[in-house]
């Protein structure tokens, strides 16, 4: 009971925090690009409209940057104190990546951080150019890392365990920074953060043209921010593609779940919309199981034949498994290259006991100075560590994450990257035609996209945390495995101070934030 | 010594000159007093921390992942 209560105060911990990070960080990596383009508009040109066009969305970039700084450091103290077991068990995965991070960050974005703001009448043109596109880039490359690092945790890819220390040790860099998960992972939360920084950049324009001021301004700022914009989503939805193969290649559990596939068919439709069915529930199963089978997954779905079957494996007629087959596993899977036959859940977790069991008894025999006991126990973990975290799993149940959560999470991105999309092409046109400045209701709907994007970004990491449960470490470490002996009052206490802090730093933010626009680019 | 002499001034300038800046200093200092001073302090310490070697703590980790 105190365990459950800590696994779940710590991750409520976690959430709050991680939800929090993510409120700054995609303005800053997006904002950032179109600050860049609109200085190297000013270098060409030499018209001082852009430079203090420039200014302007660099102050706004400022206040975003400085609120939102260091937020992310809570994680890594959380990760010491919540997650013992799990910074001890990923070994030097995570410190690798996250040094390099550090260096980066300090190096490129303080250095060149400074240049941008105080180095106007100091430095060259051309320096100071250099310097706004190595912020932009020092900054995404910063966002690298940190996404190989969460992309093992999804694909834990390039290690070997080691028994002595319990630690996984990194045997190939390259695979686990080089990963097609890290890379898909890398451009589509970049590429997002962009459309969210277009999104922006075009709300606060249209707040402008709303009230009759800075028209070239507001319209020249929406022009770039719309071409960004609309380059970014495009490339959003194709990298959202690969990031669905590679969920359904490495985690087909969360593919299931963010369609409410409980039932795997070959041809499988995508569900566009749909509502789903609250008796259909996974915790019903092993009390009810007669009902649960009866129960129709969705009151209501609107969906389209075959495209979850080509989305997932490249053909119309594949089979994709539902959250029973994976259960029960005995359907048709190519692993190494061999086809062979999914386990059962409850075969992973056998197997998954027996790594455990191993572990120890590798411990055992070599403080025995068993040689032979400690090799025979060495196989018998190799053999089985890929199901290592099933044996902490109390019953089958338990590794099927939040399907309704998973479910609306996933498609409300979706819904709203289509929606991003089809706003940045009426941008264009209302721009191209010269009416922007003149349709209200379009400016309006801009202002009201602001929140939008930021919704549709959070979801997306819902999408990726909710829908990886119960796993931190993918097949490998459960969250109840992951946890350390916390006093559950003290948890609570930092979830009331984070709550708090975080409150007063978006209020702060967002009240420096309107003063600023409120102030317009002559300021 | 003189290129020291410049970056210093450049940045004892920059930080001079600032107008919105400065408050967004004082928000950074008192986030970064609370996070460091507060909760890393109080509430942030290193479960792990407590084992001197490193043999300790594995030692700590192997007996909660096999219990």
């Amino acid at each position: 009971m105190i365990l459950s209560a800590i696994v779940e105060l710590s991750r409520l911990q976690f959430a709050l925090t991680a939800i929090f990070h993510w409120f700054f960080v995609p303005l800053t990596l997006g904002l950032s690009f179109i600050i860049a383009f609109m200085e190297t508009a000013y270098f060409k040109t030499g018209n001082e409209f852009w430079k203090r066009t420039t200014k302007f969305w660099m102050k706004i970039f400022a206040i975003n940057f400085a609120i939102g700084v260091a937020t992310g450091i809570i994680l890594e103290f959380e990760f010491g104190t919540n997650w013992s077991n799990y910074s001890w068990f990923v070994g030097d995965i995570f410190g690798a990546p996250l040094a390099i991070e550090g260096i980066l960050a300090f190096f490129m974005e303080s250095t060149f951080f400074a240049v941008m703001f105080f180095g106007w009448e100091r430095v060259s043109k051309r320096f100071h150019l250099m310097a706004t596109w190595l912020t932009a880039i020092g900054a995404n490359l910063s966002a690298l890392w940190i996404l190989v690092a969460n992309a093992w945790m999804q694909n834990p890819v390039g290690v070997t365990f080691n028994p002595d220390s319990a630690r996984n040790e990194m045997t190939d860099f390259f695979a686990v920074a080089f990963s097609p998960v890290a890379m898909n992972k890398f451009f589509h939360t970049v590429l997002s953060s962009f459309t969210l920084a277009a999104v922006v950049v075009i709300g606060i324009s249209a707040w402008f043209l709303l009230k009759g001021r800075e028209e070239e301004f507001s319209r020249k700022s929406i022009k770039i921010a719309a071409i960004f914009g609309l380059a970014a989503t495009l490339l959003t939805a194709w990298t959202g593609d690969g990031s669905a193969y590679q969920v359904a290649q490495k985690q087909p559990m969360k593919l299931a779940a963010m369609e409410g596939l409980y039932e795997g068919k070959s041809g499988a439709p995508l569900v566009l919309f749909g509502i789903l069915n609250g008796q259909k529930n996974i915790s019903a199963r092993s009390v009810d199981s007669l009902k649960y089978q009866t129960e129709k997954p969705f009151h209501f779905a609107v969906s389209v034949p075959k495209v979850l079957s080509y989305l997932a494996n490249r053909d119309l007629n594949s089979f994709v498994p539902g959250i029973e087959n994976i259960i029960k596993g005995g359907y048709p899977v190519t692993k190494n290259g061999k086809d062979t036959l999914a386990l059962s859940i409850a075969e992973r977790m056998e197997r998954g006991k027996i790594a455990i069991k191993s572990l120890a008894d590798y411990q055992k025999a070599k403080q025995a100075g068993d040689e032979t006991g400690r090799d025979i126990a060495l196989k018998d973990l190799r053999d089985n560590f890929e199901h290592f975290g099933y044996g902490y799993l109390s019953k089958p149940e338990d590794a099927v994450p939040n399907v309704p959560l998973t479910f609306y999470a996933f498609h409300l991105m979706v819904g709203l990257g289509v929606y991003f999309i089809l706003f940045f092409i009426i941008v264009l046109l209302l721009e191209y035609k010269s009416k922007i400045a003149k349709q209200r209701w379009f400016l309006v709907i801009s202002i009201i996209s602001v929140p939008l994007a930021y919704i549709c970004s959070q979801a997306g990491w819902i999408v990726a945390e909710v829908g990886r449960q119960p796993w931190t470490i993918q097949d490998l470490l459960p969250v109840s495995a992951s946890v350390s002996g916390v006093n559950p009052n003290a948890v609570i206490a930092t979830i009331v101070i984070f709550f708090t802090m975080f409150s007063v730093l978006l209020i702060a933010e967002l009240a420096i934030m309107f003063k600023q626009i409120k102030k317009g680019p002559g300021a | 010594m003189h290129m020291l002499k410049r970056v210093w001034m450049f940045y004892y300038d920059g930080f001079r000159s600032m107008t919105v800046g400065k408050t967004l200093w004082i928000i950074i200092g008192i986030k970064l007093f609370i996070m460091f001073f507060i909760l890393k302090l109080f509430f942030f310490r290193p479960e792990l921390a407590k084992y001197k070697t490193e043999e300790e703590k594995s030692k700590v980790v192997i007996e909660n992942l096999t219990k």
